[in-house]
């Protein structure tokens, strides 16, 4: 193949200059995340006397655990706690309560289905961003502020993957069900034992997207968590800022910056696989 | 599409969607409905009461000089934010699809900054370009350039652009790279054989056949710049400076949460929803139709 193909791909000089592209690409994208990774390894001084340097320094166990134990409003672990936790209640919520009611469409017919499919239908394009001041007011009604609920139900609210599972569904052939009819198993028993199997690669590609997207959230928790002990770690960085004049405690803050990143980026290097197929097939 | 066997019951079926409409119902159709019916009120400043004023404050907001520039500001940011951005993972799709061997590992190392949020890379690039102690500041400085984006408008919206863009090139690479490869190579190499160049070749074959994946990733990119973005601007600049960097989306929260002025703060996200099922429904209609083939 490879030689039949030389025509169209590049050879020597080339092949040189199309990796020289690619890897100015790739240090584009790393050199921020180095220069992060750096200053969380340097102490506070060899940063505010600019410039700092570009290579690692001694600092990294004393900055990581002061971040960990101390951090500035409140513990970063505390905060990678409640990210993990939302992200978790994010995924595996809307990933439950998606395919029950995908089940209900697929292999039910019952009165209110076709509103109930419209409806869901709708949420597909609304992100929470544009009706927060009214979501806002309901979780503050319910006492929800300030609680793992406040943060995870209303993100839960879209239909994108009902339709996901819906379509899904409509592929596994009626053979399956028609069989499990004859021998006497009933709906839910087909769901678990059958369908549910089935389901595995893309429940675990949806995971991997939603998961990150769950982790990523910044707007929402921003708004309900006014306690410094329910902050997520992506929005408790901002607040680590001080306000006015007073210098930004850096290697702390870039040390939880790269704290932030390091789970959902583990989750798309180690599952690549299903981080590309859930990507693809979320966006159809 | 239906399936031919159905499994029997009423309450069953129901009772399966009942949490998904639970949890729609009250997170999602109040919440979008009380935002409609608050944009035709204006409280009164102690919040006691709401006065009706019809279409009122759509009529105000879109009379508001400040609207209507975070309207050309939310243009602007988005054109640039999907146009570097895609430009960008283009060139770097082209480049990876040209190997033989090798564009496995670059994607590998390409797709990943997909993970880091954008308010953590409003950090990182807030952290670059500080203006006392930031690495890019300060060789600038040596090269006699006073960068300065807390006072500078073009330079607030410049660094809000590229700190938007850097996490957005992994997805688009992606999908570019798919899209390239999906392209069958004999049709490329009988252009080749009859003397087309590579620019040639782009133009008249691989361009054509990737506009359904840049039509999609286009509109993909300006709902992200529209919504996802609110990250990296409240994090590298809060809006400022003098509302230069303003979008639709940050000023709904300055407004909503921050002036507390919540007539206006849900006309605008009434605003914003058109806006978003527009982009919608033009996607759906122009992906089903997939723009070429």
């Amino acid at each position: 193949m490879a030689e039949q193909t030389g025509m169209v791909e590049k050879r020597g000089a080339g092949l040189w200059l199309t990796h020289l592209g690619l890897i100015i690409g790739v240090a584009f994208i790393f050199f921020p995340i180095w220069l992060a990774f750096v200053a969380s390894t340097v102490s506070q001084p060899e940063i505010v006397r600019p410039p700092m340097p570009l290579l690692p320094g001694d600092q990294f166990f004393e900055n990581y655990s002061k971040a960990l134990t101390a951090g500035i409003n409140a513990p970063v672990a505390l905060m990678l706690g409640n990210s993990l936790f939302m992200a978790l209640g994010i995924a595996i919520g809307k990933i439950a309560i998606s395919l029950l009611s995908a089940f209900a469409i697929v292999y039910f017919k019952f009165p209110g289905k076709k509103l109930f499919f419209w409806l869901i239908f709708l949420t597909l394009m609304l992100p929470v961003e544009v009706r927060i001041v009214p979501t806002y007011e309901v979780i503050a009604n319910f006492g929800m502020l300030n609680s793992y609920q406040g943060l995870i139900l209303p993100l839960i609210a879209s239909a994108t993957a009902t339709f996901l599972f819906r379509q899904f569904f409509m592929t596994v052939p009626d053979e399956l069900a028609e069989a499990a009819r004859v021998d006497g198993a009933g709906p839910m028993r087909f769901f678990f034992d059958i369908l549910l199997p089935m389901s595995r690669t893309n429940i675990a590609a949806l995971f991997v997207i939603l998961f990150i997207y769950g982790w990523n959230q910044y707007l929402w928790p921003l708004l309900i968590t006014t306690d410094p002990s329910m902050n997520t770690i992506v929005m408790g960085i901002k607040q680590m800022f001080p306000s006015g004049d007073d210098i930004a405690d850096w290697p702390v803050i870039m040390a939880t910056s790269i704290l932030a990143m390091v789970p959902p980026v583990l989750v798309v290097v180690g599952m690549q696989k299903l981080f590309i197929r859930g990507l693809v097939e979320s966006e159809k | 599409m239906e399936k031919r066997v159905k499994f029997k019951g009423i309450w069953l079926p129901l009772l399966l969607v009942l949490p998904q409409i639970l949890i729609t119902a009250i997170f999602f159709f109040y919440p979008a409905g009380q935002a409609i019916w608050q944009s035709l009120f204006i409280p009164d400043p102690f919040g006691l009461s709401m006065q009706w004023v019809g279409l009122g404050n759509f009529e105000y907001l879109l009379s508001d000089r400040y609207y209507r520039a975070s309207f050309i500001t939310t243009a602007v940011f988005s054109i640039l934010v999907t146009v570097v951005s895609m430009g960008v993972a283009l060139y770097l799709a082209i480049l990876a699809d040209r190997l033989i061997k090798g564009s496995g590992t670059y994607r590998t190392l390409l797709i990943w900054p997909y993970a880091v949020a954008p308010a953590v890379a409003g950090v990182l690039w807030l952290f670059m370009f500080n203006t006392r102690v930031g690495v890019v500041t300060w060789y600038l400085g040596l090269l006699g350039y006073d960068w300065n984006h807390v006072l500078n408008e073009g330079e607030a919206m410049g660094l809000v652009v590229v700190a938007s863009a850097w996490g957005r090139i992994s997805y688009n690479f992606l999908f570019f790279l798919a899209g390239l490869q999906a392209i069958p190579r004999s049709v490329i190499e009988a252009a080749a054989i009859d003397g087309a160049h590579f620019w040639t070749r782009f133009r008249t074959i691989v361009f054509p056949l990737l506009s359904p994946t840049t039509f999609f990733l286009l509109v993909v990119n300006i709902i992200y710049a529209f919504f996802e973005t609110f990250g990296v601007i409240h994090t590298i600049t809060s809006g400022g400076p003098q509302q230069a960097t303003t979008i639709l989306v940050y000023k709904v929260y300055s407004d909503g949460f921050v002036g507390q002025d919540l007539g206006s703060s849900a006309a605008q996200s009434v605003i914003l929803l058109v806006i978003v099922s527009l982009l919608t429904v033009i996607q759906f209609k122009y992906i089903e139709r997939r723009v070429h083939y």
